[in-house]
């Protein structure tokens, strides 16, 4: 092809290779638009596809000013991810047992490849805490929690409670001293529910023919603990709670929050 | 190629996704001035290099075409890494599982016959024979107790002299070698040694198989 000039691009090889692919039934079944070059296209491409449908089609150019929202709502959603990944490798090695928890522990930084994958686990989780705490703060000096983002704001503070949560019941689960303690010391606390711990206030009032309906073995502790005190059951209560019940949870409320995010406006930005 | 589509006229169809580097651009649409669209911007950069340099683009060393090439191929790179890592996660250097290789005490220990004392343990059973005939010797062999047809764990009848698996009932005479149901082959045997303090060493890590004539090992047998 020295001479003749080839004027139209679709003749050389590698173009026609090119249309062949793109009209292949498989090709057409998973990219339903062409190339996202115009305005149309790439609104189609972002409406019709769910990976990237997460994102708006447009941005508001405040959206990427770091310094007015200080991303700390994306790291904390990525730290969330982060942890589920991590999380879910170390549900492989980790029972839940008075067993094997603290030594499945200790096997998971020596014995298995890359001992870093528990640390990982552990330090995004102080760091989850740490931004999501500073997301609520960011919302709060900004106004952000207005309406019509007070629905969302709640959402949120739902969503920091349950953070705690899991940050709390992970933290019984290497089943050491230190979390041994800590989880007797913070479950203690539930002991002071009103009505429904048995030392709350209004305990005491909830009898029925002068038997107390709310005791040590039957109240908002024990719930929590699966016992009177922090063994076995609690043990397994913990692992069952941060593993399954609360990320379930979370995952549900993260999903109406970043739709509300959307419907309400977008990433707030300033007035 | 590239030299072919140099000069297309300006309204010709654009060849993106083949073809990496865009043509040259043709005079710029005056719609696109002053907008910031990655096209919009990198065209005129490279066709007004020499005149007017767009102060964003000034960097010494890349293009903003080749930073973005570095971070992808960063991206990328860390991804693949992560992924190969989180592979690797998934076989531990330390397994809790029995010893492949134990001492089982002194031959004078056993009597003639199928000893099943190690059977739960390390799943062998260690046989004394007046005779074996692939060895023309009295002795001791080692029998897995994992059936070849399935993989089951077939019982020891004493009575019969034989053992008998459980799941689709395949026989194998005490020599280990099989005489009903599906098992296709005999059972396999391990390998068997005298450890330096006189005791019975079994190393369940080398495996003999009697079709492949690998019986006939000196360390399938342990002649006493």
């Amino acid at each position: 092809m020295a001479d003749s000039k080839i004027i139209r691009p679709e003749e050389g090889a590698l173009v026609r290779a090119w249309n062949w692919l793109t009209e292949t039934q498989v090709w057409t079944s998973i990219f339903r638009h062409t190339a996202p070059i115009n305005d149309r296209n790439r609104v189609l491409v972002m409406l019709s596809n769910v990976f990237l449908h997460l994102h708006p089609v447009r941005l508001k150019k405040h959206g990427v000013r770091l310094r007015y929202t200080w991303c700390m709502g994306g790291l904390s959603f990525f730290l969330f991810l982060v942890l589920t990944f991590t999380g879910l490798l170390l549900m492989f090695y980790y029972r839940p047992t008075l067993e094997y928890a603290y030594s499945d522990i200790v096997g998971l930084r020596e014995h298995v490849p890359l001992g870093i994958m528990r640390e990982m686990h552990r330090w995004g989780a102080h760091a989850m805490v740490i931004t999501v705490w500073l997301h609520m703060f960011r919302v709060f000096m900004t106004g952000s929690y207005k309406p019509p983002r007070e629905f969302n704001w709640n959402v949120g503070v739902i969503m920091l409670v349950l953070t705690l949560l899991l940050s709390f019941t992970g933290y019984l689960l290497p089943w050491d001293q230190l979390a041994i303690w800590a989880i007797t010391v913070g479950s203690n606390m539930a002991r002071a529910t009103p009505f429904l711990g048995y030392e709350g206030p209004g305990a005491q009032l909830l009898t029925l023919g002068g038997v107390k309906l709310i005791h040590a073995a039957d109240d908002a502790r024990f719930a929590l603990l699966g016992g009177t005190f922090v063994g076995e059951g609690a043990l397994l209560r913990f692992y069952v709670l941060h593993c399954v019940a609360l990320p379930l949870v979370i995952g549900f409320l993260m999903a109406i929050h970043f739709w509300r995010v959307r419907k309400d406006g977008g990433i707030s930005g300033p007035l | 190629m590239a030299d072919d589509q140099k000069t297309p006229p300006s309204g010709a169809p654009k060849a993106a996704p083949a073809k990496p580097k865009p043509p040259p651009p043709p005079p710029m649409n005056p719609a696109l001035a002053g907008k910031t669209t990655s096209a919009a911007a990198a065209a005129p950069k490279r066709a007004a290099k020499p005149k007017a340099k767009v102060p964003d683009d000034t960097s010494p060393l890349f293009s903003r075409r080749g930073w973005l090439g570095l971070a992808w191929g960063s991206f990328t790179a860390a991804t693949a890494g992560c992924l190969a890592a989180s592979g690797r996660f998934m076989f531990p250097n330390v397994l809790n599982e029995p010893p492949q290789q134990f001492t089982a005490g002194f031959p004078a220990d056993y009597g003639e016959g199928v000893d099943e004392r190690w059977k739960n343990q390390f799943g062998v059973w260690l046989v004394r024979t007046p005779f074996d005939d692939y060895h023309e010797a009295p002795g001791f062999y080692v029998l897995l107790v994992t059936c070849t047809h399935l993989g089951c764990t077939p019982n020891y009848l004493s009575a019969e002299a034989k053992f008998k698996c459980p799941c689709h009932g395949s026989g194998f005479r005490e020599t280990g070698i099989n005489f009903e149901g599906p098992a296709p082959r005999p059972l396999e045997r391990v390998r068997i040694v005298l450890a330096e303090d006189g005791q019975i060493l079994i190393d369940k890590s080398r495996k003999f198989q009697e079709e492949l004539g690998q019986w006939m090992d000196p360390e399938a047998f342990l002649g006493v």
